[in-house]
């Protein structure tokens, strides 16, 4: 690793004012991603903003319509939330479902966000439920969040606070997943909100999206047979060792029927 | 919330000592265990947080030390290999991994007694497949990972029946 200056901020204005001095300045929330990059020369900041003792980025509430999770909530707290599995139960098996738990309990819902990777499972759960990001600059729109491969709408200094996720009908979270990282080689994150049907996809393309298509189908009839005659087009999705654009549109439509599956128990 | 120079001067509680370490602020926390406090049974792998070699637990927890900063674990309680032995007596989950042949190169073996241990701590009966859950970070080239369920088993039988 290369050396950096390092800050630990009490407070997120502090953070925010330490993150926006230095122009090469990067925050570190769980780093089970930003300190793997800088090891690998991926990344050399010159000012690590420590987000670690910034207490009040933790935490979790709900309050019967929406669930709200703080941007330094661990992944391992979020999968064994009693709130969260009661509100919205496939938003803690996703959370289960990330890493192993050594990296479970490092990793953050706001690392994970920020960072964008294209195989990571929580912007499946974001935009898949329409979340809310809350940022020390205002508010972000799951829909407007998500601007490709590693790449999100937020801007220099801004920092994420608190996701606010609405509590769906049902919903389900399924992903085929690399064997030895477990990161997705597809994910699909299915919900039924009542006035409509949200599919997000991870996993499979720059970043996360969504399919119209599909959203379609389970509005009109919400069951796995809606989605499972359904073939998406592999123009743009990722190929890679791990799997062909073609496999991965294939693995699409069988995931997607085994979230509505997982959504309907 | 000032800039920290070149080298940090931090306590950090290890095997429930407080240990007086200076260091720079880049190392990790497996860097400055292994090289400024000499416990050298926590082991460099993968270095990318994808073997679990690495694992300790922090406040109880298992996590990759080759992933944390060590200046982060400050005020935090680590444990490490080192700290399980009690003068010359094992811990039975040390003693269930010479006696179920759960090591064969070694390598692993402190990241998946750690990341037992927590589990242990917390569920001193689990099923083979929790136990299969828990060390799912934790890979073992030797591929023997049937006697390391098996010595995890056995540790906990023994833990159970009050053996420590």
């Amino acid at each position: 690793m290369h050396a950096f200056n390092y800050h630990r901020p009490s407070n997120v204005n502090d953070a925010a004012a330490l993150a926006a001095k230095s122009a090469d300045s990067k925050l570190l929330a769980g780093g089970q991603s930003l300190v793997q990059a800088m090891k690998l020369r991926l990344a050399a900041p010159t000012d690590i903003v420590d987000l670690g003792m910034v207490k009040d980025l933790a935490g979790i509430k709900s309050d019967g319509k929406t669930v709200t999770i703080g941007a330094m909530t661990r992944h391992a707290e979020v999968t064994g939330s009693a709130e969260v599995k009661k509100a919205i139960p496939a938003l803690a098996v996703l959370a289960g479902m990330i890493g192993d738990r050594q990296v479970r309990n490092m990793g953050t819902l706001g690392g994970s966000l920020a960072n964008s990777d294209p195989a990571a499972d929580y912007p499946a759960a974001v935009l898949g439920l329409g979340a809310t990001i809350t940022t020390t600059k205002g508010t972000h729109a799951a829909d407007k969040f998500f601007k490709g491969l590693y790449e999100t709408a937020l801007r220099p200094g801004e920092i994420i606070t608190s996701v606010s996720f609405p509590i769906p009908k049902r919903a389900g979270y399924m992903k085929f997943k690399n064997q030895a990282s477990r990161f997705a080689i597809v994910g699909v994150f299915v919900a039924d909100m009542g006035n409509g049907v949200r599919v997000a996809v991870t996993g499979a393309g720059p970043c996360v999206l969504r399919l119209a298509e599909m959203e379609k189908a389970l509005g009109a009839k919400f069951a796995p047979e809606s989605v499972a005659g359904l073939k998406v087009k592999s123009d743009g999705l990722n190929s890679d060792l791990h799997a062909s654009a073609e496999y991965r549109a294939h693995l699409i439509t069988v995931m997607a029927k085994r979230a509505v599956e997982a959504a309907m128990k | 919330m000032s800039a920290v120079p070149d080298r940090v001067h931090a306590t950090l509680r290890v095997n429930g000592e407080d240990q007086q370490v200076s260091f720079a602020p880049y190392k990790t926390l497996l860097e400055v265990l292994r090289e400024d406090l000499n416990l050298t049974g926590t082991k460099h792998g993968c270095e990318l947080g994808e073997c679990g070699a690495c694992a300790v637990l922090v406040d109880g927890e298992p996590l990759l030390s080759c992933l944390e900063l060590a200046v982060q674990c400050e005020g935090r309680d680590i444990q490490t290999i080192e700290g399980l032995a009690k003068g010359t007596e094992l811990h039975p989950l040390q003693a269930a991994f010479a006696d179920h042949g759960g090591s064969q190169c070694g390598y692993c073996t402190s990241g998946m007694v750690m990341t037992a241990k927590a589990l242990l701590d917390k569920e001193p009966a689990p099923s083979r497949e929790r136990i299969r859950e828990a060390l799912a970070g934790n890979l073992c080239r030797c591929t023997g990972y049937q006697q390391i369920w098996e010595s995890v088993e056995s540790a906990a039988k023994a833990l159970r029946e009050g053996k420590r």
